[in-house]
């Protein structure tokens, strides 16, 4: 070997070996995956800029990745392989379909993956080794006691524009609903929308501002009386409002809602509607990085159901039911101030 | 020339009469069914999709089909409503250029359709998307409020004799009466029928196709711009999630009203009723207080019926 020769592989030797090294010390990063629903809906930008701002804050590596829409199981299954092939080690995912999506989790569970279903969980529960969501029944049981205080005696007839069928989010939601108001509904397991004598229209909005319009100007058809309206969420509520206004009937009739985005809490604050129930997606994801960071740090998985909170907002108190005004909801609002 | 018949063809007469019958059937399980303010209410309910059905028509009539509309009608919304409010751009200018957006799309894809000889439904798919993340990108995913009052217009309602009629529906019922005119009755219309039912003896016929079909995308773009304004001042807001199944909505509409997926005929008065068939069941079943799954599972039947019908009429006429 000539002595330049043997400097060039010196010099490659060299350089590999600082590359090597370069890679063990990015190797001691955490990744840690996030795969939304969709990266669209806002209470999902959110939550990856919650996740974003808690790695860089713990030092941590984020992969990011949605489905194309509601529902697009095939999507987070491609992302999940993706952030394993990317180096991930823990996963934080909202499942769009909760059932479809177990195969896939456990097969990177195989491969010593902590995964963590953040807002709705898979199905089942236990499929997943964390949850960090909203107690969704919860948030609809608040609405409800606040719904039957605001009627105060009142013989109610009730418009519920729920989500679509099956999806179990709508369904604890709609029958806490029910529940906090005094109703015979099913539990917090069911996936099945309760019905009673108090209802007298159910329609699908699926948690959009022009179907919840047109599911209520049909509902009011049916039954002009209607004076409580639950909606699932706040786009639902805005377009439940259009129809009761275009109708006249704006002033009568209490409008619920979940959420507490920046813009469903401005709705409340304008008297759109009377309360929501505002959920924490920043919180889910800053707990679930927190969780990938410790795992990655000492190998100690996270375990169980963390319940992140959920706070009645309203302007109008109502007595019994515990509640924090639009000030406070505007503070702790996601979405754009 | 074979002389034009005095009915509709049988294609289109079908679904005038599942529209008969379903408003017949409707009106004897819910007493709230049958009165011009609940009518005003379901036209109301589908004039979105249906003027967007009016673009979708002309596509359709020259064979080719636009999966487009609904999101480039979402990304007119976000437009002029963002230009009106954030931008403080006087009302009528931000809805033109709402409106010029939704034409822009058009013409990219009667370009890419026409110059560089793609098939409509690969171009759509692409602009589809494209029109999905710019309006995403555009509106930063929110929904853009407190519109000014000029852009809501076409929500509101006067009152005659009780009922409270819309001057949105109006407009899409002029808008159909000016299409249907204008297919039967001028040059360009009927340059349209005869370029879906053979683009290549119309090209040999000295007929410039290229231009028919540029013009046709152009125009439908027009029509979406124009549904754009009518879906804001349904809703009152700029929705950037809007127009997501309004895609297949409008195409259903066509399909269901008796126009040909292979082009060259139908009359575009059909779109209209594809689309009051589905409002009128989604009313309907909602009086009824029947699960709203059921509508699907309707559309989905009378989508195959309709289909089934115009290709058994097609074999007939053979």
């Amino acid at each position: 070997m000539t002595s330049s020769h043997s400097r060039v592989v010196r010099l490659a030797v060299g350089t590999l070996f600082a590359a090597a090294l370069g890679v063990a010390s990015a190797a001691d990063q955490p990744v840690i995956g996030l795969i939304t629903k969709t990266d669209t809906n806002p209470f999902f930008v959110k939550m990856k800029e919650g996740a974003q701002a808690a790695a860089t804050a713990k030092g941590a590596k984020l992969l990011s990745a949605a489905g194309k829409a509601d529902g697009d199981n095939a999507g987070q299954v491609t992302a999940i392989e993706n952030m394993i092939a990317g180096g991930a080690k823990t996963i934080l995912i909202t499942p769009s379909d909760s059932k479809a999506i177990v195969p896939a989790i456990k097969k990177a569970q195989a491969q010593g993956v902590m995964f963590i279903a953040l807002d709705s969980p898979a199905d089942p529960m236990e499929a997943t080794d964390a949850l960090f969501a909203t107690d969704n029944y919860k948030a609809g049981v608040l609405i409800g006691q606040y719904a039957k205080a605001a009627m105060a005696g009142k013989a109610v007839k009730i418009a519920t524009l729920d989500l679509f069928p099956g999806h179990p989010v709508g369904a604890q939601r709609h029958n806490g609903f029910m529940s906090g108001f005094g109703l015979k509904a099913a539990d917090a397991k069911s996936n099945e929308l309760s019905k009673s004598s108090e209802i007298v229209c159910m329609a699908d909005s699926f948690g959009d501002q022009a179907k919840g319009q047109t599911a209520m100007e049909n509902c009011l058809q049916k039954n002009p009386d209607i004076n409580v309206v639950y909606t699932i969420n706040e786009p639902a509520a805005a377009g439940a409002y259009q129809a009761l206004k275009a109708a006249g009937k704006e002033k009568g009739v209490v409008i619920v809602s979940v959420d507490g985005g920046c813009a469903g809490v401005k709705n409340v604050k304008a008297g759109v509607i009377a309360a929501t129930s505002q959920q924490y997606p920043l919180k889910m994801a800053s707990l679930g990085v927190d969780a990938g960071v410790e795992y990655a740090k000492t190998g100690k998985k996270a375990k169980g159901y963390t319940d992140t909170g959920v706070t009645l907002i309203t302007d109008k108190p109502m007595t019994g039911v515990e509640s924090k005004d639009t000030k406070v909801g505007t503070d702790l609002c996601w979405g754009n101030k | 020339m074979a002389t034009r018949s005095p009915l509709p063809p049988l294609a289109t007469l079908g679904p005038l009469i599942a529209l008969v019958l379903a408003v017949a059937f409707f009106a004897t399980q819910s007493d709230r069914f049958l009165s011009v303010q609940n009518f005003s209410l379901i036209l109301q309910q589908v004039m979105v999709v249906g003027t967007i059905a009016i673009g979708q028509t002309l596509i359709i009539l020259t064979a080719g089909i636009d999966l487009s509309c609904g999101m480039v009608m979402a990304l007119g919304g976000i437009v002029m409503t963002k230009l009106a409010t954030t931008a403080g751009m006087n009302p009528y200018a931000a809805v033109a250029c709402g409106m010029l957006v939704c034409m822009g799309f058009g013409l990219v894809n009667g370009l890419l359709v026409t110059r560089i000889r793609l098939p409509s439904f690969i171009v759509t798919l692409g602009t589809m998307n494209i029109a999905f993340a710019v309006t995403q990108l555009y509106s930063g995913a929110q929904t853009i409020t407190d519109l000014p009052p000029e852009m809501v217009f076409f929500g509101s309602t006067f009152t005659i004799g009780g009922a409270a009629i819309n001057y949105g529906t109006l407009l899409m019922i002029a808008l159909y009466a000016f299409t249907w005119w204008a297919l039967r009755d001028t040059q360009p219309g009927r340059h349209i029928y005869a370029v879906g039912n053979n683009p290549e003896a119309t090209r040999l016929t000295g007929i410039a196709t290229d231009k028919v079909l540029l013009m046709v995308y152009v125009t439908a773009g027009l029509f979406y711009g124009i549904a754009s304004l009518l879906s804001v001042a349904r809703t009152g807001v700029g929705d950037p999630n809007a127009g997501q199944t309004e895609n297949l909505d409008a195409i259903t509409a066509v399909v269901l009203g008796g126009t040909s997926l292979f082009g060259g005929r139908g009359i575009v008065l059909g779109s209209l009723l594809g689309a009051l068939i589905v409002g009128v069941f989604r009313n309907g079943l909602t009086l009824m207080g029947v699960p709203s799954v059921y509508q699907v599972l309707i559309t989905g039947v009378l989508v195959i019926l309709a289909v089934t019908t115009d290709q058994l009429s097609r074999r007939g006429a053979r």
